[in-house]
């Protein structure tokens, strides 16, 4: 059930496998079924893009991933394989040891996700002290070695600055340096660049972009943005209502969409149409994770949904070289 | 008025060299001052849907509360149909902002949670007594309700009940209940996922050719302002750097940030704009409590000179079309001629 995996040409050895990751949170009004059987694949210098919109399981699904879940959720079955390991078989600490230096995440709102007391520097230094288990001095020289490569201006005299002393776009840097310090070979992006202005957006794609190259990273890249999929993934996979409905190389998703989602969305674009004209749109608005529709979790919004569609779930199924889709009628979504 | 036959009417809306600053804390003691808005003409027209971009700091949501009349400008002048409004006080005032409304962003912050759909939409009614008779306003309300794609059955419902789409139709009922000339929308669908954002933009565009309203149009999302405006001011700390028609804008910008806005944004899926060439600009955009001298872009700027620090550059058009003008020493080349169009765009 990779999603990628026969993908034409594969550049690099699979760094980590997705199979069939399913996560449930609990609230007072029920379960809620927020990833189901979510699989795919990405391979070391790619990116892979999770694509959809507010509460589609694409950040949940990161969060599982990098083992960073709330409290009130839960994988309930599936594996993360990096680099061959199942992270979920392996204890705390011995998952700490494999994904601390392996896999990493770039949250979206950078503020938040650093520690307003601490000096970057201390911050940065903070891997190689506990991974490399390296000095003081020599964890700073690190950090600021660091913040140089990512771009941040007169990094020996700011390494002791702290981190609301830095612009939205610099901060989002010191992430991305914290992320990267000890070369992981998955690194998750989560909406990095959402909350920038887009001509620093540009640049902090810029720097991820040669990262990946530098250090051969795989790359997951967490966006409700097509555009930005588009210009900078290699792959997508399409999610909505907490399970992938589309999969396959960004190009050819987005220039033949096989899932009726897939094809609203691009249709909504605005640009897609002339000015003037009305847009597309995809009537109604996603599901209730508590009350997900029977069968097809879309057919409610969807223009070619049939009986069997409330009583069968599609599963993600291969419609062509590297690519799948979770319709039963996608012949017919891809025509209509 | 024989007058219109031989000029065109004035713009509905006209301000002129508008510069609004703010009291700030220096960051050792004492207080500076943050010249949010430095110098901004502006017109709109009557039925126009004028697209206000730049990023964070450029002064579009200042620019946004002058219009509204909720900041006074410093110096400037303003025109609204004939009127002065900064000559207004009191009554006068009051009857005024009825005119120009506001459609927020965040559709979760700004409807009161204790008010039900029916009493949001009547709410300005409240300060505006006179507007709507108390006997017609429920047949009002359902008029709002429907204009704006809602069910009758909504009106008793509360906005936590509502989605994200179905609050910012509530919030353009809101807008409309005064029967403005002018609304202001500021990022209205920039909260919005996208499937429901087209509902939204159609929505906007369905009023404007049934009610003739103008829009303001702020938006960071550039592909939505390609769609929605028929004009563009692109905004740089404080100051119009460009403006022009909209299809003018986005084939030949001519001053150096517009170009570089347009490229950084990632490519419309679908569009043409596959081959083009990435600017990418150094920096961040400058603090407004100290902007460089002379152009203000001078600092991230690839073609900049010697002139660029020492002048300031005035706003003038460079190519055929009168009504596109930038603000630049060494504006660019037009990349896709367009044919200039004579006369007003729109009546």
């Amino acid at each position: 059930m990779s999603t990628t995996r026969e993908a034409a040409p594969p550049s690099g050895a699979a760094a980590m496998e997705v199979d069939r990751l399913s996560v449930d949170v609990r609230t007072p009004e029920g379960t809620a079924h927020v990833v189901r059987d979510v699989s795919f694949t990405v391979r070391s210098g790619e990116t892979l893009a999770l694509l959809g919109e507010s509460g589609c399981g694409k950040s949940m699904t990161a969060q599982a991933v990098a083992g960073f879940l709330e409290p009130v959720a839960d994988v309930v079955g599936g594996e993360i394989r990096l680099n061959g390991s199942d992270l979920l078989a392996l204890s705390a600490a011995a998952r700490r040891r494999l994904a601390g230096p392996g896999l990493a995440i770039v949250f979206q709102d950078a503020l938040t996700a650093l520690n307003p007391v601490f000096t970057v520097g201390t911050q940065l230094a903070e891997p190689f002290r506990i991974h490399e288990r390296l000095s003081r001095k020599a964890a700073k020289a690190k950090a600021v070695e660091l913040m140089e490569r990512v771009g941040i201006p007169e990094p020996r005299s700011r390494v002791d600055a702290y981190p609301h002393q830095f612009s939205g776009g610099m901060r989002q840097r010191l992430l991305i340096a914290m992320a990267v310090a000890l070369r992981p070979s998955v690194l998750i992006a989560d909406e990095p660049t959402t909350a920038l202005d887009v001509t620093v957006q540009a640049q902090i794609m810029e720097l991820l972009h040669d990262l990946r190259a530098e250090q051969d990273t795989a790359l997951v890249l967490i966006t409700h943005d097509l555009a930005v999929a588009a210009e900078h993934a290699d792959h997508v996979a399409v999610m909505y209502a907490g399970s992938v409905v589309e999969a396959g190389p960004v190009g050819d998703v987005f220039a033949d969409p096989r899932h009726p989602y897939t094809r609203g969305l691009l249709d909504s674009v605005p640009g897609s149409r002339n000015r003037g004209e009305p847009l597309r749109f995809i009537p109604g608005n996603p599901p209730d994770l508590r009350a997900v529709p029977t069968g097809c979790a879309f057919r409610t919004r969807c223009p070619i949904a049939r009986e069997d569609c409330a009583t069968h779930r599609p599963e993600l199924s291969e419609t062509g070289l590297g690519r799948a889709a979770a319709c039963h009628y996608w012949k017919e979504a891809a025509h209509a | 008025m024989p007058d219109t036959v031989t000029r065109p009417p004035a713009p509905l809306v006209e301000a002129a060299g508008l510069t609004k600053s703010f009291k700030v804390p220096r960051s050792s003691a004492g207080t500076t001052r943050l010249r949010a808005l430095d110098g901004v003409d502006l017109t709109l027209e009557r039925g126009e849907t004028l697209g206000l971009v730049g990023e964070s700091g450029c002064g579009k949501s200042t620019l946004a509360r002058v219009l509204l009349m909720l900041d006074r400008p410093d110096q400037g002048t303003l025109r609204f149909d004939g009127t002065d409004p900064l000559s207004l006080r009191g009554k006068e005032l009051l009857a005024w902002r009825r005119r120009v409304q506001m459609v927020f962003q965040d559709p979760f912050a700004s409807l009161n949670p204790r008010l039900n759909v029916a009493e949001l939409i009547g709410e300005p009614w409240r300060t505006h007594r006179d507007l709507v008779p108390r006997g017609g306003r429920d047949r009002r309300v359902r008029k709002l309700l429907e204009m704006v794609g809602l069910r009758e059955g909504d009106a008793r419902r509360y906005p936590q009940e509502l989605s994200g789409g179905q609050r910012q139709r509530i919030g353009i009922a809101r807008a409309l209940a005064l029967k403005p000339d002018v609304i202001v929308c500021d990022e209205p669908v920039s909260a919005l996922d996208l499937s429901v954002q087209a509902q939204v933009l159609n929505l906007l565009a369905e009023l404007q050719a049934e009610l003739d309203v103008s829009y303001v149009f702020i938006s960071h999302d550039l592909s939505v302002v390609r769609h929605v405006a028929d004009r563009v001011a692109v905004m740089y700390l404080g100051k119009v750097a460009e403006t022009g028609r909209t299809e003018e804008i986005f084939a030949n910008p001519r001053h150096p940030y517009t170009a570089a806005l347009l490229s950084s944004a990632p490519a419309p899926v679908g569009s043409e704009g596959t081959s083009r060439q990435r600017i990418l600009l150094r920096g961040e955009v400058p603090s407004p409590i100290d902007p460089p001298s002379g152009c203000r872009f001078r600092t991230r700027c690839w073609r900049a000179e010697d002139v660029c620090a020492e002048e300031v550059p005035p706003a003038e058009a460079h190519g055929g079309d009168p009504t596109h003008t930038a603000a630049c020493h060494f504006p660019l080349e037009p990349a896709h001629p367009v044919p200039p169009v004579s006369g007003p765009q729109r009546g």
